[in-house]
């Protein structure tokens, strides 16, 4: 999986870091808006947040590594 | 468009956020970008149908578990932890690790040396043409079945879950797995795998890690659970010394010799799907790792899958029943992982879990065709119809296939939509082939002595006998005292003693008719069994590197495992 075309890492890295920036994006939103009535249960210990961050350093780490420049 | 949207969605069990929506799209945007990169690809017969027999040991072994990962799976278990307890953590761990460390040591070597594209190809090369096209009509057939039956639970689980139009989820989804594996093959549908596996980790392991955060730890989670349901939910083995002193009504017996042994050695050795992906492998080295870093893996799954429905057991207010006794407003058992994903997941991670429904969902029927089109271009189409073809007709037949076997697979699950028993005679066909299968294939890769006509003559006889055990039982249900031992077995019970006997079945007549029929010679079985093959020796290399060596740790675990959760 490593010649010279876009390795299936890379589109996985890619894949962890968009939703990862989407996710945390939606719960610091969360943080600065909170709702009413959260509709989870745990609601304060802001999940998004945090495991989001996670799923996009994962995802950034991947691409750089993966990246299809750094193969060729 | 957002209110197109929500003009397709009715009541539902979880509400998106747009921000939901957007990674949902974004997953769709991908495995389409995916499929046209990998275009360019897939422009050989072993490149489309093979994936140029290059994938490293972790692809392989990744999307070998993978291609069985499926939502249904999921869903299916997550309900049965919630209905059976932890007893259903066996399904991951004897009814599965020891299989694929078999399959790794002993059968890889015979299906890889002998450069074969699939199950139904070796059968040919080991007993002849009868064998093979037996085994790749049945296959060709259930699998796409198979393919529309999972198309109509998504689209009914997505109806349920998310309030979509059933039409619209066979659509999209079903245009989507087209595309993207007309145009890249069997790797695009092993990236999308790969891709499927990552998302199914990163929407679902937060279920158990703040459910255990909610519940106090796993201490307490099984004292909620001795107070919710019983104390025979936790644990794994204790129970099993009688029919009725564990609440799924089985055996160790069961346990060990029908589901440890034959249903899973059936299931894993021979399924072509995840067989499959292993003969993509770029070396033998690489097809022995695959389904032993899949075994590591794979024992890991009850984390996101088992320990989801006790959480649920434990924690969600209301009480879950099955399917046929849910009530207005209720729930089934199959709804606990929807909605322990609502229970946990805000914004975005809500998702993220639907869109790792969704994936395991369209790459099991992407798995499922990939699979029928290999099997019906090369195992039907060039073997018995169209011999001399040049490559890149085959490649076309395999476009065109790939489109065709979407098209039934859609046709199936309408199908299924206004006949509901279909989906469990579709499960009840598959059932039949699996355990004779893997008695043909073992015998045919260990006994140079098994005869063509052993091998066919076995198959049948074994295959006749699974059907009829079940029409028996379906005609007299009272027959169950017979076939699983027990009046008091379930059906999941039944399905364990039905494929012990259609094995033994299988084993003898291949056994009789091999000695009472001439076998093939020496020079034609080379590379195909054992005593006439020769595998590649790992001699010298350091001990890390020997598969032998993971699979021992495995095993090891595995054990550990088992005798905490006693």
């Amino acid at each position: 999986m490593h010649d010279s075309g876009i390795s299936i890492w890379f589109f996985i890295g890619l894949s962890l870091l968009v939703n990862g920036v989407l996710i945390a994006g939606a719960g610091i939103w969360e943080v600065m808006n909170p709702p009413a009535n959260p509709s989870v249960v745990l609601f304060h210990l802001h999940a998004n947040v945090w495991w989001g961050a996670i799923l996009a350093v994962f995802g950034a780490l991947y691409c750089y590594k993966f990246a299809p420049k750094r193969q060729s | 468009m957002m209110a197109a949207m929500m003009l397709l969605f009715t009541d539902r069990l979880v509400h998106l956020a747009p921000v939901d929506f957007v990674i949902i799209v974004f997953y769709f945007a991908l495995v389409l970008a995916i499929g046209f990169y990998l275009r360019g690809r897939a422009n050989t017969g072993e490149d489309f149908f093979m994936a140029g027999r290059e994938m490293t040991a972790w692809v392989a072994g990744l999307s070998f578990l993978s291609a069985n990962l499926g939502a249904l799976e999921l869903m299916g278990w997550a309900g049965s932890a919630y209905q059976y307890g932890i007893l259903a953590t066996h399904w991951y761990w004897i009814g599965a690790i020891p299989a694929m460390l078999f399959l790794a040591l002993v059968m890889m070597p015979f299906y890889y040396i002998s450069k074969t594209h699939s199950v139904p190809g070796y059968l040919k090369l080991r007993f002849g043409e009868s064998s093979r096209a037996l085994s790749a009509v049945s296959f060709a057939f259930m699998t796409v079945l198979m393919s529309g039956v999972n198309m109509f639970a998504m689209a009914k689980v997505m109806q349920i879950v998310l309030g979509w139009d059933i039409n619209f989820s066979i659509w999209v989804s079903s245009l989507t797995v087209a595309v993207y594996v007309a145009l890249g093959g069997l790797r695009s549908a092993i990236f999308n795998e790969v891709l499927q596996f990552f998302l199914i980790w990163a929407g679902a392991l937060l279920i158990p890690i703040l459910g255990l955060y909610e519940t106090g730890g796993w201490s307490n989670l099984k004292v909620l659970i001795a107070q919710r349901a019983s104390t025979e939910y936790v644990h794994m083995w204790s129970g099993l010394g009688s029919f009725t002193t564990n609440p799924m009504g089985i055996h160790w017996t069961g346990i060990v010799f029908g589901l440890g042994s034959i249903l899973s050695m059936g299931y894993w050795t021979t399924d072509f799907l995840v067989v499959q992906r292993i003969l993509t492998a770029k070396d033998i080295r690489s097809a022995e790792m695959a389904p032993i870093i899949g075994a590591g893996f794979k024992m890991f799954v009850p984390l996101i899958v088992i320990l989801p429905g006790l959480l649920g057991l434990a924690v969600l207010p209301m009480k879950l029943t099955a399917e046929s006794a849910v009530a207005a407003g209720g729930h089934s058992y199959n709804d606990v992982l929807p909605l322990m994903l609502a229970r946990y997941c805000g914004p975005g991670l809500l998702g993220l879990g639907i869109t790792a429904l969704i994936a395991g969902f369209m790459s099991g029927m992407a798995g499922n065709v990939s699979a029928f089109t290999t099997v019906w271009t090369y195992d039907i189409y060039r073997a018995l119809i169209k011999k001399d073809a040049t490559d890149q007709h085959y490649v076309n037949m395999g476009r065109w296939t790939t489109v065709v076997g979407v098209l039934i697979s859609v046709g199936t699950a309408y199908l299924v939509m206004q006949f509901a028993s279909i989906m469990d005679y579709v499960q009840a066909l598959f059932s039949f082939f699996i355990a004779p299968l893997f008695g043909t294939v073992i015998l045919g890769m260990l006994w140079k002595r098994a005869s063509g006509a052993g091998g066919f003559w076995g198959l049948l006889c074994g295959t006749a006998s699974s059907i009829g055990m079940w029409t028996w039982v379906k005609l007299d249900p009272t027959a169950l005292r017979y076939v699983a031992l027990s009046p008091n077995a379930k059906a999941l019970a039944q399905d364990m003693y039905q494929a012990l006997w259609s094995f033994v079945v299988c084993v003898v007549v291949t056994v009789v008719v091999s000695l009472m029929t001439k076998p093939k010679a020496a020079a034609e079985l080379t590379g195909l069994v054992y005593g006439l093959t020769e595998v590649p020796s790992v001699g010298n290399l350091p001990l890390y590197q020997k598969p032998v060596f993971w699979a021992v740790v495995v095993a090891v675990a595995l054990v550990i495992l088992n005798i905490i959760m006693w």
